[in-house]
């Protein structure tokens, strides 16, 4: 919403100034967005000085200036000017500019092999004048310290840009926002001059509204004024018009644009001569056609609330008119509509065509039923004095009368709510000043709300707009309280937190990354998750909600490869998605890895990242985020985006049915797909929301501290043993044989090949033995020995290395 | 002179010449070994008549220390000097670089919902959340604003059906919706999370964080809601002066609404918080509308109470000084090093929010 102080001020009698009246219009919850010049497209034009000016080395009419711009490098231009030389003031055009004479945008382009950066711009360019055989000539005295300057100076006045929030659509008019003002202090408003118009006849032009169904039109205003001389604009009315940011028409339509935005009041003129017999505000039928002033050609849905005469359709009611009768320079008689449309209706409409126009803006927030007649006399008497012509008598058709909203405010409310009091009689002198009817009672006050608030329905409507116009400073600034009724986190937030850091401490960069994301990397990860696309994606290739958290990580992974960084390290820790419905989402951590361990290194040796990475930084994270390492247990089914043997699935117990991780080597055919090029990817993620917390705190989880000081022993053993059969398992065998002697059990050697018969490994294990109750001799060792090596062999088929 | 002072004064003798460890631990096995010369006299205490034994054994015990005493320090004598000797060629170019450590980062929005979630804790906020993908009444119906209400195109909406009936939640204000729903007043939450709006360009990103606030208790009024943001602002920027305004504004789910600005100056380009003159609008809020109460059952004769919602990533860019927001979702590796926080740099109240 747009418009200069001194608009403002036809409706306000203000002592303030610009800063104090931008102030005050922030403080009652009208805020200025800007409060600046309007700007021009003329504004590109600035004065700058040739520095040299030499042939150009193709072509022999042209010339290649070094152009001071007044910044700190020279810019280079071709031109064609015969009087281009050195040293002389001109005026120049940057790309981007509009040439005012042909309305061509100008660009960086290349002129016979020299790319030129803008023009040098001849007065007839300019449209200042006939002048178009050389480039401007400027007084060296007058510019001398211009450059870089604007060439045009502006004159046009400071324009306030209010930012209206959807409620108020009372102040998309400048009465409107000269009320509130006048409410809160600023000044006093201007009351409306009683209309001197002298009526000739009635409106002979017949106007129906159909009763029908969703019927999007209520009351329709209509005045006829014949035999006008339709004519640019006076000055005044083309400032204010330029002053909106919209180009001058004619004075009838300027008119109507003026009444819309000085009264919130869109009127529509229609050239009366077109108009085939009578008006019918009825409901539009499906595959109507329809051909609007925008030049576009509208087939129309049904029940869409339309304006028509016999002929058809003339235009979309309270949206846009239609060609067939708008009006010209030439138009003698014209028929003006004030109407009032369901806010509902036009957004109906407008959505489905796809139409925005300022009248629908208005409409379908709400527009001042009572303020047909207003709108229509402000805007007759305005034409008949411009344009000439007699008026007729106003026309209202209307379906039913409007209601008017009463609200009982409880005084006490406004305290309740805002925390401090302020006197009945204040209050009610606010909400007068604000146009609301007001009758009190001991505890109560009795309003009607102005018609021009389709917005205030029930008391709470009423606490703001006292508070608002008495302001917000007067708000008291209570301390908050530091009691806790609630612990901050719970178990599951508390692991996120937890295992976010875990991660990070393990040397992984933190990422965020879009939930959505690419569906071709997507269906590469996803398995047998259905796709969620996104209706509306803000892109093509952010088309679907992530199926898998590594889809934009392994994106981004090229993208950082791409730069040239080697080993990256990164995580994200997220939602992804299985399905379209609210909860079809789990909390996930992702983490991967690339390229080698040491490089570049004079102490270590280099070597390539491998799976044991991975499942250190993934078992160091879950045993710090608390779970018990000896409860995992390990398979090799990790999902299909993982190198089918080298990655694994961690569960949480031995008899989980779902895994809360995995980890491994990419699968190279990923790599391949992607074009990542590193030596080494390895990846892990968690799922949060599977992790199983104890319900008891750390507290009531310790175990009563248990040693033993007798003397411990240590024993070797080598099994050859299955290839396929894992070591997690022979651990297992191992440690179940007798809990109370074996303390620690540790692989320390793997070994196949020569020696070895195929489809055979060699696992080596250094098993700890201690009792709690006295030391072991060395029968004791033996038996156990024995027994280890026993149980091993007949549980899994393993023998013993000699 | 009886063996054992001969004994003593050979070995004595001895012991002054040799400079070597071979040679003492040799008369160390001459002397206390299983035959040394000592031990042999250890040997014949029990021949030894009574009355002289005592005498005996006492100058023998005598003798054995004093010569044992004199071997071992000689035989530290000899280590020490044999580790200095040593130490001489073990010298080490401390000034190359040592053996590679990598510690990660954490992301400044999740560092920065750290610390809101820890000045919050403090006057007694807890955490909730809710879900990503919301359905519509949620995130509109339920929060005042209704299908075919202007309010609603300030949100430019990602939708998951033809039917507009799942979307990408645009605010995270539908957390106020579940939380109240689930259970019983008072509340007082603060609900962090991912928020959509199909809207991109340099300022705007499809994607962004938010935090919601809901404080609903019998009595709470616009004072405590001014009271609680004033409050997070200065504990958040970590400086004591900063000028807020608080200016009306218009949200379909709070009335009175407000909008809540802090001075800012530019100083070489950088915004600095606290007491220049000009304003920055960062968050909404409002006394939750009895629409929203009736619409979550509760009871609005007895409870009220305020809302608000901050926009986590613009926190993040005011306070540490980051201008593009785009970059946040970037993933640029030389961005995260630059931006990211230590792991162990978690934001706590008795620690102080940030180093």
């Amino acid at each position: 919403m747009k418009f200069t102080v001194k608009w403002l001020k036809n409706h306000l009698d203000t002592n303030l100034n610009d800063k104090q009246l931008i102030d005050k219009l922030t403080n009652v919850g009208l805020e200025v967005e800007s409060y600046e010049s309007q700007t021009s497209e003329l504004d590109d034009f600035i004065v700058a000085k040739i520095i040299t000016a030499e042939k150009h080395p193709n072509a022999d009419r042209l010339k290649l200036c070094d152009v001071d711009i007044g910044k700190k490098e020279t810019v280079k231009v071709v031109c064609g000017a015969p009087n281009a030389q050195k040293n002389l003031y001109t005026v120049y055009a940057p790309p981007g500019a509009l040439i005012p004479k042909n309305k061509m945008k100008l660009s960086v382009s290349k002129i016979r092999g020299i790319t030129s950066y803008g023009m040098l711009c001849s007065g007839s360019e300019l449209n200042i004048s006939n002048e178009s055989d050389g480039i401007i000539d400027l007084k060296i005295k007058k510019y001398k310290n211009q450059i870089g300057k604007k060439y045009f100076k502006s004159n046009s006045p400071k324009v306030i840009d209010l930012s209206i929030t959807p409620n108020r659509a009372d102040c998309l008019g400048i009465k409107g926002v000269a009320r509130d003002l006048a409410a809160a202090g600023a000044g006093r408003l201007k009351e409306k001059k009683t209309s001197k118009i002298k009526f000739s006849g009635p409106q002979k032009i017949k106007v129906k509204i159909t009763k029908e169904r969703n019927q999007g039109c209520i009351s329709f205003g209509s005045c006829l004024i014949k035999g006008i001389k339709n004519t640019e604009s006076p000055k005044w009315l083309k400032d204010k018009i330029i002053s909106l940011g919209q180009k001058p028409i004619s004075a009838v339509v300027d008119i109507t644009n003026y009444i819309m935005i000085d009264l919130n009041r869109p009127l529509h003129a229609y050239d009366a001569d077109k108009i085939d017999q009578s008006i019918t505000v009825r409901n539009s039928k499906k595959d109507e056609k329809f051909h609007a002033l925008d030049n576009r050609e509208y087939t129309l849905d049904d029940e869409m609330c339309v304006i028509s005469d016999k002929s058809g359709v003339l235009g979309l009611g309270g949206i846009i008119g239609g060609t067939r009768s708008g009006t010209e320079l030439h138009t003698k008689n014209i028929l003006l509509e004030s109407a009032y449309f369901l806010p509902k209706s036009i957004r109906l409409t407008s959505k489905k065509l796809g139409i925005d126009t300022d009248a629908k803006y208005r409409f379908e927030r709400g527009i001042d039923p009572n303020s047909i007649e207003d709108g229509l006399l402000k805007a007759a008497e305005l034409i008949q004095k411009i344009c000439g012509g007699t008026i007729s008598r106003l026309d209202l058709v209307q379906d039913e009368k409007f209601k008017k909203t009463k609200i009982k405010f409880p005084i006490n409310l406004f305290k309740q709510i805002t925390g401090f009091e302020i006197e009945k009689t204040e209050m009610i002198k606010i909400l007068k000043n604000l146009g609301f009817l007001v009758k009190k009672d001991k505890q109560n006050i009795n309003l009607i709300t102005p018609s021009w608030r389709p917005d205030i329905s029930q008391p709470i409507d009423i606490v703001e707009e006292i508070v608002r116009i008495k302001g917000y400073d007067q708000i008291k600034t209570e301390i908050p309280e530091k009691k806790r009724i609630k612990s901050t986190l719970n178990k599951q937030q508390k692991l996120f937190h937890l295992l976010q850091r875990s991660v990070a401490s393990k040397g992984y960069y933190e990422t965020v990354t879009w939930s959505f994301t690419d569906s071709r990397i997507n269906d590469i990860l996803r398995g047998e998750k259905q796709t969620v696309e996104i209706i509306n994606p803000i892109s093509s290739d952010l088309n679907v909600l992530r199926n898998s958290i590594f889809s934009n990580l392994l994106f981004y992974l090229k993208k950082n490869l791409d730069r040239d960084i080697k080993d990256i390290s990164l995580f994200e820790i997220g939602p992804i998605f299985a399905g379209k419905k609210p909860g079809q989402q789990e909390t996930v951590i992702g983490a991967l890895k690339s390229g080698v361990v040491s490089r570049l290194n004079w102490i270590e040796n280099e070597r390539k990242l491998d799976l044991f990475d991975a499942k250190r930084d993934l078992v160091q994270s879950l045993v710090e985020a608390g779970l018990d390492q000896s409860k995992f247990y390990i398979t090799s089914k990790a999902p299909n985006y993982y190198h089918p043997g080298k990655s694994g699935s961690i569960y949480q117990n031995s008899n989980d049915k779902i895994s809360v991780a995995n980890f491994g080597e990419i699968h190279p055919n990923i790599l391949q797909k992607l074009e990542i090029k590193t030596e080494a990817l390895i990846l892990f993620e968690i799922y949060l929301d599977r992790i199983n917390l104890s319900k008891n705190k750390l507290k009531d989880q310790k175990k009563k501290f248990k040693f033993s000081d007798f003397q411990k022993s240590e024993r070797d053993f080598a099994f050859i043993i299955d290839k396929n059969f894992n070591v997690q398992e022979l651990v297992r065998i191992i440690s179940e044989i007798d809990s109370s002697l074996i303390r620690d059990i540790k692989v320390f050697d793997l070994y196949e090949g020569n020696n070895i018969p195929e489809n055979k490994k060699s696992i080596a294990l250094n098993v700890t033995i201690q009792s709690l109750e006295k030391s072991l001799n060395d029968q004791d060792l033996e038996k156990i020995n024995k027994l280890i090596i026993s149980t091993v062999e007949t549980k899994s088929g393993a023998k013993i290395r000699s | 002179m009886s063996d054992i002072l001969k004994i003593k004064e050979e070995y004595l003798n001895k012991l002054k010449e040799n400079k070597n460890l071979d040679k003492i631990n040799q008369i160390k096995s001459e002397l206390f070994g299983k035959n040394g010369k000592i031990t042999n006299e250890f040997k014949k205490i029990s021949l030894i008549p009574p009355e002289e034994r005592k005498k005996f054994a006492s100058d023998l015990n005598s003798v054995k220390d004093e010569i044992q005493k004199i071997i071992e320090q000689q035989i530290k004598n000899f280590e020490t000097d044999k580790i200095n000797s040593k130490l001489q060629n073990e010298k080490v170019d401390v000034t190359l670089p040592e053996r590679s450590f990598n510690r990660g980062k954490i992301h400044p929005v999740s560092q920065v919902i750290d610390e809101i979630s820890s000045i919050f804790s403090e006057i007694g906020f807890s955490v909730e959340e809710g879900p990503d993908v919301e359905n519509e009444y949620n995130n509109f119906t339920a929060l005042n604003t209704p299908d075919n209400h202007p309010a609603r195109d300030m949100h430019d909406t990602f939708y998951l059906d033809h039917k507009k009936e799942f979307l990408l939640r645009t605010h995270t204000s539908p957390v106020q919706v579940r939380t109240m729903l689930k259970g019983k007043p008072p509340f007082r939450i603060i609900a962090p999370g991912r928020t959509y709006r199909s809207d991109s360009d340099q300022t705007h990103a499809p994607m962004f964080h938010q935090v919601e606030g809901l404080h609903i208790d019998k009595d709470i009024n616009m004072g405590h809601l001014k009271g609680c943001l004033n409050h997070f602002i200065k504990e958040f920027f970590e400086i004591n002066k900063i000028k807020m305004r608080f200016r009306p504004s218009h949200f379909p789910f709070t009335e009175p609404s407000a909008e809540v600005d802090i001075g800012y100056e530019l100083k070489d380009g950088k915004i600095i918080i606290g007491e220049g003159d000009k304003w920055l609008e960062i968050l909404g809020c409002g006394m939750v509308h009895p629409n929203v109460l009736k619409n979550v059952k509760v009871d609005t004769s007895k409870y009220q109470g305020y809302a608000f919602g901050i926009g986590i990533d613009r926190l993040a860019m005011l306070k540490y000084g980051i201008n593009d927001l785009r970059a946040f979702f970037e993933t640029d590796y030389r961005w995260l090093s630059h931006f990211g926080f230590d792991p162990l740099d978690v934001p706590s109240n008795y620690r102080g929010l940030s180093r």
